[in-house]
């Protein structure tokens, strides 16, 4: 069982992050949940969603208190929820708008410059797909491949997107950390 | 020998249980004789109110619905919307449509859904024993304005056709009086048509009724059709107040 | 192949309430609802339904009243304020034997209260929020697939009783996504007739009245008993339950829709620690499970009952009922919006309960 909690600013695709990746694993036939935050703070403020992802049996709580992955796109994000992940869990920080390090010592950090990265390949608004790349080659959780083929099912209506989400997630996924 | 008058097949033969002297029976014969000529039998349906004609279902010869107090033009949107082809009316009293049931109607109106409105208007709440309405004219006494109905106190009485003539969505508004022969001739064409604009399509029609009620008007049935012609009709002017 | 999907449970509710034979909608915005109408307004048409966005939630029952009284399968959504506003049209309805669908995703309370999750309607949805001797059925399913279910049959039940069908969720439940398989579309021609449906087409004798009004005392308590009648055979045959690992339990946490899902989890983590623990969750709210709960309170085995929920503590007064003093049963409870994980379902238990 994989406990992810995604963060970040509205915007930022943080809670289509997590929706990739409950799509791969409904793909894999494996189990999962989505949980967003929900209320005024969706407009504009801070957005975060909670995943589950269970390669054996239905997930039941949804909700995490201990997580074992923490995708943090914003600073207000890593301080608020930092602390609840495990030892020697992961936290994945977007280094193009956090300029801290993680102050959780007993987890791993893993710093992405996904802004900038995302920039460069011409895709401003696909940060998270670089972030999503990095995560899956540093949790194995899914294979590249399935990551890709779950880019063009979900984005099957926007085709035109498809090359560079695809082209940002690789970015991500070959980064050497 | 050529039959010259007989009872609307719209009604059922239960007797109406209104007070002597009260209007709603002209009203309920009304609203059966234009159901009848425009050839609503075996696609009707009728929406009763709370207040004095609550058993309304019990006299129209149709399928009807009671409704909760106010809520006949929601319910009778319902019902529409359900089966188009179906004539569906609500009657509705002046507590009932301009008090409680004010959403309800404003929003049918401007929603232009085609149904048909009957809205008695008798100034007074009849069947809880004559308490103050949104339509009590200025100085009217009522059980709770016992010295008369004032501005400070109440603010003033509403006059419906007006305010949703101001809106895009009603077909047809009028006004008409049930004071005299002339007058429940004039109201016969009134709600004829606003039933004839239902069945051709032509969206909300709402026809408002001055009416009497003598029993809690502590007037007598003839001294109660006097206080409609002279207080109510100018307070209430009549006339046709949207038409398209 | 069935059609697999990855749904929120709002959207699931509304897309197998249809399947199931939904062709009427009317509602009201309010979070954290809203998907439901939303999706109701651009999916009723493609199946030859109708939506209606109304100027109120009193209106929206209304309209679910006068559609349900008409023959259609209606239906309505909303969230605890608005759902208050509705228990005028819920009793009206109950009284005039309409079946129906209505959902309540539950935010917190009272009053305007906040929009996040909460389980304070319980006592408004079982024991009557609005006047009069009436029921409903009421399911508190605690997935998107197990919505899909209950929604998906939930209109046969209602028809065969002649009463609305209440679906208590949360927020939660509400913004979940998981993926589903969703069934095929309902024949319509399967569908029980109605002969006591105000179609249009009664004359005479025949000639349907949709009403509520019994003046004479005893008529109306000749009607009360014959809903009596149809509650006591709902009791009988529509009672649902789940049962996890209760069978050697000592401890059985008790808890009915999304919380019960964050109890199971707690279950789990006791029995890593030895505990034996295990999950009694109504699946029907009303009505209540009692033989499930009679055979857990009876049981020697069970030394401890605890009561999670998002509440004050409304639940709870029914698990105690149950329990008739057999058994201690504690309380666990959150509000405001706040939503207990697992964890704190196990500190809870560690420290009050063992």
């Amino acid at each position: 069982m994989e406990k992810i909690i995604v963060a970040g600013f509205g915007g930022q695709g943080v809670l289509s992050l997590g929706q990739l990746l409950v799509y791969a694993a409904m793909y894999e036939n494996q189990y999962a949940t989505w949980l967003p935050s929900y209320g005024p703070e969706m407009r504009g403020g801070t957005a975060n969603c909670s995943v589950v992802i269970d390669a054996d049996k239905p997930v039941a709580s949804p909700i995490i208190a201990i997580a074992d992955t923490l995708i943090a796109m914003n600073k207000p994000s890593l301080e608020k929820f930092q602390a609840n992940v495990r030892e020697g869990g992961l936290v994945i920080i977007n280094s193009s708008l956090i300029f801290e390090k993680c102050a959780n010592k007993n987890a791993r950090a893993v710093y992405v410059d996904a802004n900038r990265i995302a920039h460069s390949l011409g895709n401003n608004k696909a940060s998270n797909l670089v972030i999503l790349g990095a995560y899956i080659r540093q949790s194995g959780l899914f294979s590249r491949e399935v990551i890709l083929s779950t880019i063009e099912k979900v984005y099957a209506s926007k085709p035109q997107f498809i090359p560079s989400n695809k082209a940002c997630f690789e970015a991500g996924y070959n980064l050497e950390v | 020998m050529a039959t010259v008058f007989k009872k609307p097949s719209f009604l059922t033969d239960v007797p109406f249980h209104y007070c002597p002297g009260c209007t709603h029976g002209i009203a309920h014969r009304l609203v059966a004789e234009a159901l009848e000529e425009i050839g609503a039998k075996g696609h009707c349906v009728g929406v009763a109110p709370v207040g004095c004609a609550v058993f309304a279902y019990n006299y129209f010869n149709c399928d009807m619905q009671e409704a909760a107090h106010g809520r006949a033009p929601a319910v009778a949107t319902g019902i529409k919307l359900v089966d188009p082809d179906n004539i569906v009316f609500s009657y509705q009293g002046d507590g009932d449509l301009a008090s409680i049931g004010m959403a309800e109607i404003v929003h049918a109106a401007t929603r232009g859904v085609n149904i048909t409105v009957i809205f008695i208007n008798n100034a007074i709440y009849g069947m809880t024993g004559g308490q103050m309405a949104p339509t009590t004219l200025l100085g009217q006494k009522a059980t709770t304005c016992p010295d008369g109905r004032s501005v400070e106190i109440n603010g003033y009485p509403i006059r419906m056709c007006e305010m949703l003539a101001t809106l895009d969505g009603p077909s047809y508004i009028a006004r008409c009086s049930l004071a005299d022969v002339k007058n429940v001739k004039q109201a016969k064409k009134a709600v004829l048509k606003a039933f004839r604009n239902q069945k051709e399509g032509k969206g909300f029609s709402f026809v408002e009724l001055l009416s009497t009620c003598p029993t809690n008007w502590h007037l007598s049935p003839v001294q109660a059709l006097e206080y409609v012609k002279n207080q109510m009709t100018e307070q209430y002017p009549l006339g046709v107040f949207r038409e398209v | 192949m069935a059609e697999r999907k990855l749904m929120k449970g709002n959207e699931a509710i509304a897309e197998a309430a249809i399947r199931g034979g939904c062709r009427f909608y009317a509602g009201y915005p309010i979070t954290p609802q809203n998907e439901i109408p939303e999706y109701m307004s651009w999916r009723l048409p493609q199946v030859g339904g109708r939506f209606i966005q109304a100027e109120s939630e009193i209106s929206a029952i209304n309209m679910v009243y006068g559609a349900a009284g008409a023959g259609a399968r209606a239906m309505t959504s909303s969230s605890s304020p608005g759902i208050s506003l509705k228990q005028e049209g819920i009793s009206y309805i109950c009284g005039a034997e309409l079946p129906c669908v209505i959902i309540n995703m539950v935010r917190s309370g009272p009053g305007l209260g906040g929009i996040q999750p909460a389980q304070s309607d319980y006592f408004q949805t079982v024991k009557g929020g609005g006047h009069g001797d009436y029921r409903m059925l009421v399911y508190s399913p605690c997935s998107v697939q197990e919505c899909v279910d209950l929604l998906y049959d939930a209109y046969d039940k209602a028809e065969e009783y002649r009463l609305p069908v209440m679906i208590l969720g949360d927020g939660m439940l509400g913004q979940i996504m998981e993926a589903v398989t969703l069934p095929e579309m309902k024949d319509a021609a399967s569908f029980a007739k109605k002969p006591w449906a105000a179609d249009g087409t009664g004359v005479g004798e025949g000639r349907r009245i949709i009403n509520s009004l019994y003046i004479v005392p005893d008529e109306l308590e000749a009607m009360n008993r014959k809903l009596q009648k149809v509650y006591d055979r709902m009791c009988e045959n529509e009672v649902m339950c789940e049962n996890y690992r209760t069978d050697d339990a000592e401890i059985v946490i008790t808890a009915y829709g999304t919380v019960a899902r964050i109890a199971k989890s707690a279950v789990d983590v006791l029995r890593e620690q030895g505990i034996k623990a295990g999950l009694l969750r109504p699946i029907t709210l009303y009505p209540f499970p009692k033989e499930y709960f009679e055979s857990v309170m009876s049981s020697p085995t069970v030394k401890d009952i605890v009561a999670v929920e998002l509440s004050m503590g409304q639940y709870v007064e029914d698990v105690r009922l149950a329990a008739a003093g057999r058994k201690k049963v504690s309380f666990y409870g959150r509000s405001g919006g706040n939503v207990m994980s697992p964890e704190d379902i196990v500190e809870y238990v560690l420290k009050e309960v063992k």
